[in-house]
């Protein structure tokens, strides 16, 4: 009995290895672009930087297709429902990537017009800090999402 | 007669169709709302502000100078252009005229910023028609341009670069070759992408004839820019109110003919191909300014320094310049005090002197001090620059205090999309795309 | 400096006062002269101002008199030049006479004056906010508005 239940928890623990990796490398992303940021995620999309290469090529432009959410760039109190309802509309299992530093804590807009930092609105898995962050910073931390990914529990 | 009697019964009624704020085709924030009668847009409403983050009010809280930061966000695809709008509308309200060799820099960084900015214009424009390639080759071009403007500034988008009497650092070493070099390399990609896209079927008919706006329309919206050159007026800033060096340089202004998308396409290839040209015409006449001096021997190390100054071994030490920390900023930028202005008050001093002598510490305290720093004389001031995207001009008001009172600054965007509406009605769905994408809507600068 | 004193004898009764501080032509008006001097200002062939370049406003308060102003900068293709009229504007009423009539640019940078500023322009075909949410409560640019006044609309979630 003992012998079996070691052996199930090797083969759940192989199998979450293997669903971890497959999703850590097939990223479906929601580019949320609404500023300056915007410039750096196409810098980092194309050629020259390829975010192809981490499996993170495909961008989908609904949610409903998509596990990652990047919000990239400044998000204004007028814009903030609409970010609430594409986050709700993403299916599980998701991931929320925060781009650039006017998204971590709302950078120096400190103003009557803008939110400071999404996590008060929706959880955030990785923050990238930066304004904007160049992307080999972009890349790092789409690598922390990977890891994050992998470690996880998979919920199937 | 029985078709006839069943198209009286049958009831057509106008479809309310939402397009963003968030849509792949929107590069930026913007929402339509369209009425459509089957493919065919009645009539369009534009709502903007997605992006309002209170530019005009956060320039009110700090100094003149911390503003400079806020302008990158504005136009962040071409955000030199900004930087030396501000400063110079500022310079203008202070009655002070920068260097020669400063106003060349200005030049320069602002055409290549011009090629960043139409670069992306046309290349995301062509990746929402389909065309991923042109968009790919684009971006590689951009990219060498964004690492010769981080050679010079420090970073690739959001520079800082102008400073209120000047710039933050002099040119580096070999710029002029280099950039000469990365000019050959944009100019290879721009004769790609006009092979792949001029004469191409796929490209031509979506843009041909769609998003026709008249040169009366386009004035009475008071849109400038290549939106207004592509319906054939000849308005510039660069021309009809010459500023900095531009009245030195030789370069034609593309006009288009028809008002379409097509000529919006040539017109801004065309304006790449001039901003180029400007920018060689202006590095072959730049004056030689001093990148890194020697006249009093060459630089010190700083502690060696401070070591000699304790042995009471001061003579000619005060005019020697100290060899800084390489992890300080701006230290390897060289000696950029034969390009800014001299006036104290105005210009911060260069970092050698900062941590090299008690006055040039002293000089920079006074800067940056609250209640200290720049205080231009009271009165207000409308300075126009050509902007990426048409007409940038900062309007400012000083109340004689070291912050400014009212910064306004004039979107090139702003009345562009006032009148988008009036330009796509009457055109199908499907032209929304290429029409939205040549009028480069930038949401930072049209939201502010 | 021609053109301001050809308007400031023409229009006597509206100017307050006309000055060109760094090279730019500045006429201060009242609020009752908007629609003659500026019907004036675009069809007249030897001003022929028909650029509309800016509309915006400037907030004095606790000034004397009256507390806004609100800018207008012009611009004629044909003559190259510019010209900038300022028009007072007291808080009590502060509303003047659109100018969407005469430039259709107007539409939309009053309608932004209106929601910065809370100016009312009198026969402005649709005044509604533009850059701020129609929940908004004030004017964020005005004085007296402080700069970190959030309303938000989708409340911030608690800290655990």
């Amino acid at each position: 009995m003992k012998m079996l239940e070691s052996a199930t928890g090797f083969f759940t623990s192989r199998l979450q290895d293997a669903i971890g990796w497959a999703r850590k490398y097939s990223i479906f992303q929601y580019p949320f672009v609404t500023a300056c940021c915007g410039m750096e995620y196409m810098a980092t999309a194309a050629s020259h930087y390829d975010m192809d290469r981490f499996g993170a090529g495909l961008v989908r432009f609904s949610p409903r297709q998509s596990d990652v959410l990047f919000v990239v760039g400044t998000i204004s109190q007028k814009m903030a429902p609409i970010l609430k309802k594409i986050y709700d509309q993403i299916c599980e299992p998701k991931w929320v990537v925060a781009f650039g530093v006017c998204t971590c804590t709302g950078g120096f807009y400190d103003n009557y017009a803008t939110v400071m930092g999404i996590d008060t609105i929706i959880p955030v898995d990785v923050y990238i800090p930066g304004c904007p962050p160049r992307p080999e910073n972009v890349l790092d931390g789409l690598m922390k999402l990977q890891e994050k990914i992998q470690r996880q529990k998979q919920e199937v | 007669m029985q078709t006839q009697e069943k198209e009286k019964q049958t009831e057509t009624r106008h479809m309310l169709l939402n397009v963003g704020p968030s849509h792949p085709a929107m590069h930026g924030v913007i929402r339509f709302i369209f009425e459509l009668d089957g493919e065919t847009i009645v009539s369009a409403d534009t709502e903007i502000g997605y992006l309002h983050r209170g530019f005009e009010k956060m320039c009110e809280v700090g100094p003149y100078n911390q503003a400079i930061p806020y302008t990158d966000r504005l136009n962040y695809v071409s955000p030199l252009i900004n930087n030396f709008a501000y400063c110079l509308a500022v310079e203008k309200l202070m009655g002070l005229k920068v260097t020669e060799r400063c106003q060349y820099i200005r030049v320069i960084m602002s055409e290549i910023s011009r090629v960043t900015d139409h670069l992306t214009c046309i290349g995301a424009t062509a990746m929402e028609l389909g065309a991923f390639t042109a968009f790919l080759y684009m971006m590689k071009a951009r990219e060498f341009l964004y690492e010769l403007v981080e050679q010079v500034t420090g970073a690739r988008l959001t520079v800082s670069y102008g400073r209120v009497g000047g710039v933050k650092a002099d040119l580096p070493e070999g710029f002029a070759d280099q950039t000469r070099q990365v000019l050959k390399e944009v100019r290879k990609v721009l004769k790609e992408v006009d092979k792949l896209l001029s004469r191409n079927r796929i490209f031509v008919d979506r843009v041909k004839g769609v998003g026709v706006i008249s040169k009366e329309d386009a004035i009475a919206y008071g849109i400038t820019g290549p939106f207004l050159r592509s319906t054939g007026v000849n308005y510039d800033v660069r021309k009809a109110q010459p500023y900095l060096i531009y009245d030195r340089l030789k370069f034609e202004i593309p006009l288009g003919t028809n008002g379409d998308n097509l000529d919006r396409y040539y017109v801004r290839m065309e304006e790449m191909e001039q901003s180029m040209i400007m920018i060689e015409q202006a590095l072959d006449q730049i004056p030689p300014g001093v990148v890194r001096i020697h006249e009093q021997g060459e630089p010190m190390v700083a502690a060696q320094m401070v070591d000699e100054a304790k042995m009471g071994r001061i003579a000619g030490i005060a005019q020697r310049n100290v060899l800084l920390d390489p992890t300080l900023q701006g230290s390897t930028k060289g000696f950029h005090e034969k390009v800014n202005v001299e006036d104290k008050k105005t210009v911060l001093p260069p970092k050698e002197a900062t941590y090299g002598n008690i006055e040039g510490l002293m000089n920079h305290f006074k800067w940056v001090m609250f209640g200290h720093g720049i205080r231009p004389p009271k009165g207000e001031v409308y300075f126009p620059v050509e902007g990426a995207n048409g007409e940038l001009g900062f309007y400012i008001v000083s109340d004689g205090t070291e912050r400014p009172y009212r910064v306004r600054v004039r979107p090139p965007c702003f009345p562009i999309m006032a009148a988008i509406g009036k330009v796509l009605e009457g055109g199908m769905m499907a032209d929304v795309v290429p029409t939205f994408g040549s009028v480069n809507m930038i949401a930072g600068e049209l939201d502010r | 400096m021609d053109i301001l004193n050809q308007l400031k004898s023409k229009f006597s009764e509206y100017v307050i006062e006309t000055h060109s501080q760094c090279g730019d032509a500045t006429l201060v008006i009242k609020k009752e002269g908007v629609i003659p001097l500026f019907s004036y200002l675009k069809t007249s062939p030897e001003l022929d101002f028909n650029f509309l370049m800016d509309l915006t406003a400037v907030d004095y308060l606790g000034r004397e008199g009256s507390r806004f102003e609100v800018v207008y900068h012009l611009y004629s293709l044909s003559k190259n030049h510019c010209l900038r009229v300022k028009v007072d504007v007291g808080e009590e009423d502060s509303s003047l006479d659109s100018v969407s009539s005469l430039w259709p640019a107007a539409n939309w940078y009053e309608r932004e004056v209106w929601d910065m500023f809370g100016i009312k322009f009198k026969g402005h075909p649709d005044l509604k906010r533009i850059l701020m949410y129609e929940e908004f409560q004030g004017h964020p640019l005005r004085k007296d508005y402080p700069v970190n006044r959030r309303q938000p609309l989708v409340k911030p979630v608690p800290m655990n």
